[in-house]
């Protein structure tokens, strides 16, 4: 299974060829992280990182519902980008120099800028990580908060024990039984998963955040073309937002006279998606079906949803964050 | 040309060549599947722009693992520990689970199994619930059972239940019992006990050869026992016992971070180890007892018969007569159990015990991605585990079988 899937890979067509053959985008996501890929009752995914996944699918196919995914665990997500299972890995991963260097994998841009937080009950008493000297903290294997905590302990010159599981739910049972005195991920995964607790409310965040978390969509290295479309499909989210145009208006700008920016956007002016290998309005259908990065945010992950995230760092550069997209021209 | 066609003919009905011909099909086909493998992964690895070595295990490991046997045997410290110290720490500690399990599922498993075929009936119908129960449930959910009914039951980390007070007690952290650090002069305690070993074995010898011309009867093993005791005892108390019992220590006060029992103080079992351990032995115990029921079941009567009309009593009939015959069944599927129980540990992942799919082929996997190799060398491990347990129970098998007259 493997060694053919990745024979594909290699030796056969390009990976935008292999999605265009087989009809949809197979896209690599969490085991059911709320707010960024998520499974409802009946099935259907959704979240931030869902979004990422069908605006490929929209640019690709002028579909975006043209999507299948893998719920992958921490410790599989790589093998199975790099095997070939999944055309993009879009789950909440971070951007390291080892991930893009030593694994055969690049990273497509940042669609949430995170950091390392802890949780730990009110009861504890605790105000600051500094105060956690000798505790027990859970977390998952496999990604680079083991790594985070290590460092921050040891820089600190503080002891603890680490319990690191498989996937994230029972890591969340775990530290709601009392196994642990801390619980440490993303700050996104803590607000996503407080709501799995017992009590949400017994418990408090810490202020520290103890990393950068650059979360972003992986694909495999080696195929510049399905790398390009991958990016680029992010970065028209954010510049769609950066313009005011959104699912509700984009198709006026059929209609109506625009600024050269926007004409070259949803593909009224020049031939940028065919330059990606597809047709000149993905970026119309990506907005039109998925919309804008802020839409996408807002409904997901801002603060009208369970997780209450604050736009913080993730607004656009313009409105005092550090969300940036490179020009369309 | 009708001789030629007769010829090649005859050769290719002959069994002697025609059977030469398909083992040499079957060779080339098998040496080319497996050159085709390493090639196409070759060629992959290439177009991913990785390549293939073992340098990775001299890196130093840079995240945190939990307290086990691993950790504390391979002195394991961030920053100064390498992968290859990652990869012996995840062996130890599925050995110890796997040795550990081995023991408990036997026991309980003949014990159980003997229960089965016992005349009394809540005996009976204890054992057959039991059994059906267990070996009915999916390993991975009896893990999950234990582990969250273990956690669930326990006091949290700044409480206890003490099972002897100040020298064992349990919370959710652990189990902490009492730790003894050998002083100078331990070695001779010893020394006194690889002597008694040694004096034991002669003496059953003796014991059994002088049975078997005389008659008479030494009570060996009550001999033995107080020899493999009461030797390095003695030599421990005339040395001056050199032993320091170090006592798990309890805080009740102070900032409540530091309440509870403290770090250093003692030997602590995780509630991850004990859980795996408990589900391992308990499922697995529950095959071995259908395993030795069979083998018992497998004993004709008439073995009891005879025994019974040479005047032996119950006990004896079951220890010298029975289980000698039924161990030839049971020793090869129990083989299997022991070996399954090995590979079965890791399934330990999902609770967090620290082995080696957990700690090796899951985050150090993830820190250096090194896939082929690392699955290599863990499925090198399960492999060796496995022989060797085969081998042994093998040579166990080969003495215990039955000797034809």
């Amino acid at each position: 299974m493997l060694a053919s899937n990745a024979m594909a890979g290699s030796h056969g067509d390009s990976t935008l060829a292999q999605v265009k053959a087989k009809g949809f985008v197979q896209c690599g996501v969490s085991q059911g992280l709320p707010g960024f890929s998520n499974a409802d009752d009946s099935g259907n995914w959704t979240g931030l990182d869902v979004d990422l996944c069908r605006a490929v699918a929209a640019a690709v196919f002028g579909d975006a519902s043209k999507v299948k995914y893998s719920p992958l665990s921490a410790k599989q997500r790589f093998t199975a980008l790099s095997s070939g299972e999944v055309d993009i890995l879009s789950r909440n991963t971070t951007w390291t120099m080892t991930r893009d260097t030593q694994l055969g994998l690049n990273f497509a841009g940042v669609n949430y800028y995170d950091g390392q937080g802890m949780m730990v009950p009110t009861a504890l008493g605790a105000t600051s990580a500094l105060e956690l000297d000798g505790a027990n903290i859970c977390t998952n294997t496999g990604t680079t908060t083991e790594l985070n905590i290590t460092d921050y302990f040891r820089a600190n010159n503080m002891s603890f024990n680490l319990v690191a599981f498989e996937k994230a739910d029972e890591v969340v049972a775990a530290y709601d039984a009392g196994r642990c005195d801390v619980y440490t991920t993303d700050r996104s995964g803590l607000a996503a998963q407080r709501g799995k607790l017992t009590n949400p409310d017994a418990h408090v965040v810490l202020p520290e955040i103890i990393s950068k978390e650059p979360l972003g969509p992986v694909v495999r290295q080696g195929d510049d073309q399905w790398f390009n479309i991958v990016r680029w499909s992010l970065n028209a989210m954010i510049n769609a937002e950066e313009m005011g145009i959104t699912s509700a208006n984009v198709n006026a700008t059929q209609y109506n006279k625009v600024t050269p920016g926007v004409a070259r956007l949803v593909g009224k002016e020049g031939n940028f998606g065919e330059e990606l290998g597809l047709s000149n309005d993905w970026a119309y259908n990506i907005i039109k079906q998925v919309g804008n990065y802020g839409e996408s945010y807002e409904k997901h992950v801002g603060e009208n949803t369970p997780l209450k995230l604050a736009r913080g760092v993730n607004a656009l550069w313009t409105k005092g964050g550090i969300m940036y997209a490179p020009p369309i021209r | 040309m009708n001789s030629d066609k007769s010829l090649l003919l005859k050769y290719l009905y002959d069994t002697r060549t025609r059977s030469i011909i398909f083992q040499v099909l079957l060779i080339l086909s098998l040496v080319f599947g497996f050159w085709w493998i390493v090639d196409n992964t070759a060629v992959n690895l290439q177009a991913q722009n990785k390549s293939v070595g073992f340098g990775f295990l001299t890196q130093t490991a840079g995240f945190a693992i939990s307290d086990t046997l691993g950790t504390w045997l391979f002195d394991y410290e961030v920053g100064t520990s390498t992968y290859l110290d990652v990869y012996f720490i995840g062996i130890a500690n599925t050995f110890l689970v796997a040795f550990l399990g081995i023991i408990f599922a036997t026991i309980l498993g003949f014990t159980f199994g003997i229960m089965r075929l016992s005349q009394n009936f809540v005996f009976r119908a204890f054992s057959t619930v039991y059994i059906e129960l267990t070996r009915n449930i999916p390993l991975l959910v009896q893990l999950f059972f234990w582990y969250f009914a273990v956690l669930r039951s326990l006091p949290n980390a700044r409480g206890k239940v003490d099972i002897i007070p100040d020298v064992i007690g349990i919370n959710i952290v652990g189990l902490y019992l009492p730790s003894a650090i050998p002083q100078d002069g331990f070695s001779l305690t010893m020394w006194a006990f690889a002597i008694a070993v040694v004096i034991t074995f002669f003496m059953n010898r003796w014991a059994t050869k002088r049975q078997q011309e005389t008659g008479r009867i030494f009570p060996a093993f009550w001999a033995g026992l107080g020899l493999l005791i009461g030797l390095p005892l003695i030599v421990f108390l005339v040395s001056g016992s050199p032993l320091v019992v170090e006592y798990p220590e309890f805080k009740e006060t102070g900032p409540i971070l530091k309440r509870g029992f403290q770090k250093g103080a003692g030997m602590v079992l995780v509630p991850e180890m004990l859980a795996v351990w408990l589900s391992l032995s308990l499922y697995t115990a529950a095959f071995i007892a259908e395993i030795v029921r069979a083998g018992i079941m497998a004993v004709n009567k008439g073995q009891t018969e005879a025994s019974l009309a040479l005047g032996l009593k119950p006990n004896p009939i079951l220890r010298l007569v029975i289980i000698p015959q039924a161990m030839r069944v049971i020793i090869p599927p129990l083989t299997s159990q022991y070996l399954n129980l090995t590979k079965n540990s890791s399934l330990a992942i999902a609770i967090a015990y620290p082995e080696l799919v957990s700690v090796f082929a899951g985050t150090a996997l993830n820190q250096v991605g090194k896939e082929i190799e690392m699955i290599f060398m863990m499925m090198s491990v399960y492999l060796t585990f496995s022989i060797l347990t085969s081998i042994f129970m093998n040579w166990f098998n080969a003495r215990v079988k039955l000797v034809e007259r």
